[in-house]
């Protein structure tokens, strides 16, 4: 169980997260969503722990972060696993190598059982003929899921995943979308996702926080955000036409139920 | 302001190397690693020093014998003062000032662009520390492999001047190779080695702090990469200036 409490992000004098207190639900898909430069990715990086906080509590089954010391810090990353926007690949491994990577550092397997697991991870995203190739040498979604096996590969307690769909077509995006709810059921994880993709919402968000100007403006389920009664997340979500055809819809259905 | 910046990059140099000396997460790891970059900053770096050291040899012992031309100096001056430029000064600073453009900017743009495409931060993530990971094998593999250079250069430099008088006789080879045997002082050797070490030592450190601290594009990166090599020089040299005083003075 991952909780905030009054968390305040400041780069010199300009706060970034205003008092944000939250907490994200267990074993689905919390989705972080607001415009650019609402402070999705730095709330994200302060989860982490990327981004030390200016002030306020993140805690993790009660302990807060800002408490741990070095090796506890350690060791509760190996139970995270991230996505980050442009995949964060390395370079000179191969697919299959990025995946075990994670592997090779921490586990105490033997070479052929990191092998079958990381093999196992890249089945589980479609990507096993890719396994040789290099990270330039594949494309975005496969990028994507090629670090998605990367950040399961230990079999991690949290999936970070930072705007997952950037940059990816509308089916490649609604796959990638798929691929981290059914991770999410699969293997019992919590997954926190930034996006600001509203198609990705309504598919796979489960909790939905939405974030305005570094402010925690609303926070739901998706069954509820088009009815929201905040102004300012309708903005946002009706800034998509589709999303406004949809809502007009939906009122001329409700009007004539009615009538 | 400059002052207080530049104590402030000490500052992280040091935090940054304190960080780069801890233990290894995986010692099986890092030897992996290490035996890679010995061969990426080491190996690869073989040409570059028989290509340079062979002809700057000739060249000096050429320039030598032109401007020494003295009856009042006996003709093996030519080899006793080039091999003493090439032992003290040409094979390990001089190259060192050669190397550290070559590897040290391909140390800093290896790690700006691990900085700035978030593969740092993906190490950190994982649990990992990213400076020793990425940093401590660099360092430890061209500190490792910089004899090996150092002592080709050496080699290389002397052999170049051996024909220069091999085809011009100028002075002839004999003479020259008398020249190059007299006096002979092997602490030399070791003291240029040791030195090109602590010049390995700060290439790769220096463009590894570079390249950790980008902050911003590849624009950020390219710059990161021109620096490192700028201050690199003004080190080695630096260093060169104390150094000679400490041991030689």
């Amino acid at each position: 169980m991952i909780q905030v409490r009054n968390l305040v992000k400041e780069f010199e004098g300009r706060i970034v997260l205003d008092d944000i207190t939250t907490s994200f639900k267990k074993g689905a898909v919390n989705m972080i969503i607001g415009k650019s430069g609402s402070g999705k990715t730095v709330f994200l990086k302060c989860l982490i722990g990327l981004i030390h906080p200016t002030s306020g509590e993140i805690r993790y089954n009660g302990r807060n972060i800002m408490e741990m010391r070095a090796r506890e810090m350690k060791r509760l990353r190996r139970d995270m696993g991230m996505l980050f926007q442009g995949s964060a690949l390395f370079d000179s491994k191969t697919v299959l190598e990025n995946v075990m990577f994670p592997l090779d550092m921490f586990s105490r397997m033997n070479v052929r059982e990191r092998k079958k697991r990381a093999e196992f991870c890249l089945e589980r995203v479609n990507l096993s003929h890719a396994a040789d190739l290099y990270p330039s040498e594949i494309s975005g979604g496969m990028m994507k899921r090629a670090a998605i096996a990367r950040a399961i590969a230990l079999n991690p307690k949290y999936l970070f995943c930072d705007e997952p769909n950037s940059g990816l077509d509308p089916k490649t995006a609604q796959l990638i979308d798929e691929l981290i709810s059914d991770i999410t059921d699969d293997f019992g994880i919590t997954s926190i996702v930034v996006s600001h993709d509203m198609n990705s919402v309504m598919n796979i968000g489960d909790n939905i926080i939405f974030l305005n100007e570094g402010v925690l403006e609303w926070q739901g389920s998706k069954d509820k955000i088009m009815d929201a009664k905040n102004e300012k997340l309708n903005e946002f979500v009706f800034a998509s036409e589709l999303f406004k055809k949809i809502k007009e819809a939906d009122s001329i259905i409700t009007e004539n139920n009615c009538v | 302001m400059s002052i207080i910046s530049s104590l402030e990059s000490i500052g992280e140099y040091v935090e940054l190397m304190r960080r780069v000396m801890a233990p290894p997460d995986r010692v099986r790891e890092f030897f992996k690693e290490f035996s890679k970059e010995v061969y990426k900053l080491g190996v690869n770096s073989i040409w570059l020093v028989i290509i340079i050291s062979f002809f700057i040899g000739a060249v000096i012992v050429m320039q030598i014998a032109i401007n020494v031309a003295s009856p009042l100096l006996p003709r093996f001056t030519v080899g006793v003062v080039s091999r003493e430029i090439i032992l003290l000064e040409f094979s390990s600073t001089i190259m060192c000032l050669i190397l550290s453009g070559k590897v040290g900017s391909n140390i800093a743009s290896e790690i700006g662009t691990m900085r700035v495409t978030e593969q740092i931060d993906a190490l950190e993530i994982m649990g990992i520390n990213s400076a020793n990971y990425l940093i401590m094998p660099k360092v430890s593999a061209f500190v490792f492999f910089m004899p090996v250079l150092v002592a080709l250069s050496m080699f290389l430099g002397m052999f170049g001047g051996y024909i220069i008088c091999l085809f011009t006789g100028t002075p002839p080879v004999s003479t020259y190779i008398y020249g190059i045997q007299f006096f002979f002082r092997e602490s030399f050797v070791w003291t240029s080695i040791l030195k090109s070490m602590i010049y390995g030592f700060i290439i790769a450190s220096v463009s590894a702090y570079f390249g950790y601290h980008v902050k911003g594009g590849s624009l950020e990166v390219g710059k990161a990469s021109t620096d490192s090599v700028v201050i690199n020089n003004i080190l080695i040299l630096a260093a060169d200036l104390v150094f000679t005083q400490l041991v030689m003075g």
